[in-house]
């Protein structure tokens, strides 16, 4: 039995195994299939200060070993999650960590502060690269400028873990992270979706509501892959991978590209089993190839 | 007083289960019927309710594909799918066979409503059109468990397409709908005789969007009670990925777990 234990800034994990914001919903829609508890850690729904109604439908495109999505982050807001949500998934013994966004610096700062009031939230995931919202999302997360500017502010407020999470859709994403890690971002996580598309050949009409989407699933994963490798030699905060991990075996290959820990996002929708799996995987590969603890993963390629 | 077969869903667990296949019969060139089981017995599941199901060896095929619980026979502890064979998925599963393993997650969704008992019994009819007579079979037997007689209305475009009548026959009255009138009545649907025929209390349907249109704004004219069954398209399938929404009375909600089914005074479809 290897070690599991990692930490984030000064966030211990049980495990580096977590799942991404939008695919998990609070973690509640899950308990029926696993015990979430074993996680280490649950990105709950993007939230905004004010509620959102997301895009019409459609808001979904199957892809080969993948698919698009224009929610649009759709939800009730941060009174709404303080008042209802967070007294229901308070209690599991797990960390809950709210996947904040926002439309303008002061609508992202407005949401981190009451979120910050919550005991048992003990991080931020700050979103700055939803593809899927016309004002703000990717428009702050795709300049260093834009992204240290949102970073600087909520930094002001928010006092625990703050997670940065990034686009793809940037010529270079180590130069973004850079940029937050100096604002003081205790965490990056990467990559959120790459901005796609879909066509019905036979209407000729665009298959989403919005035109263009995010991609991700498993075909996403080489990408991702390399934006974490390229991210790990630009900064020494720890790095949070994700983007089309579906096996114990995409979760060692994100470690060795440098993550410290990892997200199960899409594919949670296609085996809602896959995060436990992968935390029982990843102790299976330290034992048989001598690592005793899965942090000694973390940029261990060679 | 309301019928008790009414569970609250939301406390139903669900289940991904590993299911073998006992029987694929192809009915039709565009339609399979998938007979599945398990060694325990089947979780319980409602008339309406929806399972999601994991499809292997199809490059193309990356989401798990919804299917309507077609019927439910508890004596073989077998769950009956109706498949329309649309795309790469469902092909895929088409071509399962008997010994064959499905990943399944169920029972997904809420239900159709059972109808009001009041002295005395109204007659209810379920319209399906397409391969949404799928889940009118089960709510069918349901209904009948409870003493109240289903009447069938199947919409299809011409006699070939029409699928497990003999299941229907042996459930209840069945009326039909072909368009090109070579068989019942030619027509749609809201075409057909019966509805000026009888004074349904209860309409429940599952087919196309602009067939459920219809009959939405026929029952609503007649104020008769109607609940429709819709199918956007899903990924989850459990109220997580937010893609299959629908509007109503109250914003956008997941078709996936607040319905498929709905009454239609809750949509939006006629404002």
């Amino acid at each position: 039995m290897a070690e599991l234990k990692v930490t984030i800034g000064n966030l211990e994990l049980k495990n580096p195994v977590m799942t991404a914001s939008g695919t998990f919903g609070y973690g509640t829609e899950y308990t029926d299939f696993i015990n979430i508890e074993r996680l280490g850690g649950i990105f709950v729904k993007g939230t905004t200060a004010e509620p959102r109604e997301g895009n019409n439908y459609p808001r979904l495109a199957e892809t080969p070993s993948g698919m698009l999505n224009a929610v649009g982050l759709q939800n009730k807001g941060a009174d709404y999650f303080v008042e209802k949500i967070y007294p229901e998934i308070k209690g599991y013994n797990t960390h809950m960590i709210v996947n904040v966004s926002g439309s303008s610096i002061e609508s992202y700062v407005e949401c981190a502060e009451k979120i910050a009031q919550l005991d048992k939230i003990p991080a931020i995931e700050l979103n700055i690269s939803c593809p899927n919202v016309k004002e703000g999302g990717m428009a702050f997360g795709v300049t260093c400028h834009g992204a240290a500017e949102v970073v600087r502010a909520v930094r002001k407020v928010y006092p625990k873990v703050l997670i940065v999470k990034l686009s793809p859709n940037v010529t270079d994403i180590s130069e973004i992270a850079r940029a937050v890690e100096a604002e003081g971002a205790d965490s990056v996580s990467l990559i959120n979706t790459l901005l796609g598309m879909a066509i019905h050949a036979e209407s000729r009409k665009p298959v989403l509501s919005t035109i263009t989407g995010g991609l991700s699933g498993p075909a996403v994963k080489p990408i991702a892959l390399r934006m974490v490798w390229q991210t790990y030699k630009a900064v020494k905060i720890p790095i949070i991978g994700l983007g089309g991990i579906s096996d114990w075996r995409d979760a060692v290959e994100f470690m060795l590209a440098g993550a410290t820990a990892i997200q199960v996002g899409t594919y949670n929708f296609i085996d809602p089993t896959a995060s436990v799996k992968i935390i029982d995987g990843l102790n299976e590969y330290c034992d048989r190839n001598g690592f005793s603890s899965v942090h000694e993963l973390t940029g261990a390629l060679l | 007083m309301y019928l008790c077969i009414q569970i609250e869903q939301s406390c139903m667990k669900k289940y991904v289960l590993t299911m073998k296949v006992t029987e694929n019969l192809r009915l039709h060139t565009n339609y399979c019927l998938l007979k599945l089981t398990i060694e325990e017995d089947l979780p319980d599941m409602l008339p309406g309710q929806f399972v999601n199901i994991l499809v292997e060896g199809s490059a193309k095929t990356f989401l798990r594909r919804p299917i309507s619980i077609h019927y439910v026979d508890r004596k073989k502890n077998e769950l009956w799918l109706l498949i329309q064979l649309i795309g790469d998925g469902t092909r895929q599963l088409a071509k399962s066979r008997p010994g064959d393993y499905m990943n399944i997650m169920l029972p997904l969704g809420n239900s159709f409503s059972m109808p009001e008992i009041n002295g005395s019994q109204q007659p209810v009819l379920l319209i399906g059109g397409g391969v949404g007579i799928a889940p009118m079979l089960y709510l069918g037997t349901k209904l009948k468990e409870t003493g109240i007689e289903p009447n069938f209305l199947l919409g299809v475009r011409s006699a070939e397409d029409l699928v497990q009548l003999d299941e229907f026959g042996k459930t209840g009255t069945v009326y039909i709908t072909t368009e090109d009138g070579s068989m019942g009545e030619q027509g749609y649907v809201t075409d057909h005789s019966v509805l000026r025929e009888i004074r349904f209390n209860k309409i429940y349907t599952c087919g196309p969007k602009p067939m459920m249109v219809a009959i939405a704004r026929y029952a609503t004219a007649q104020a008769i009670d109607c609940e429709v069954s819709l199918e956007n398209t899903m990924a989850c399938g459990i109220g997580a990925c937010l893609c299959c929404v629908e509007k109503t009375d109250q914003g956008n909600v997941c078709v996936c777990t607040e319905g498929p089914v709905f009454n239609i005074n809750k949509l939006t479809w006629l404002n």
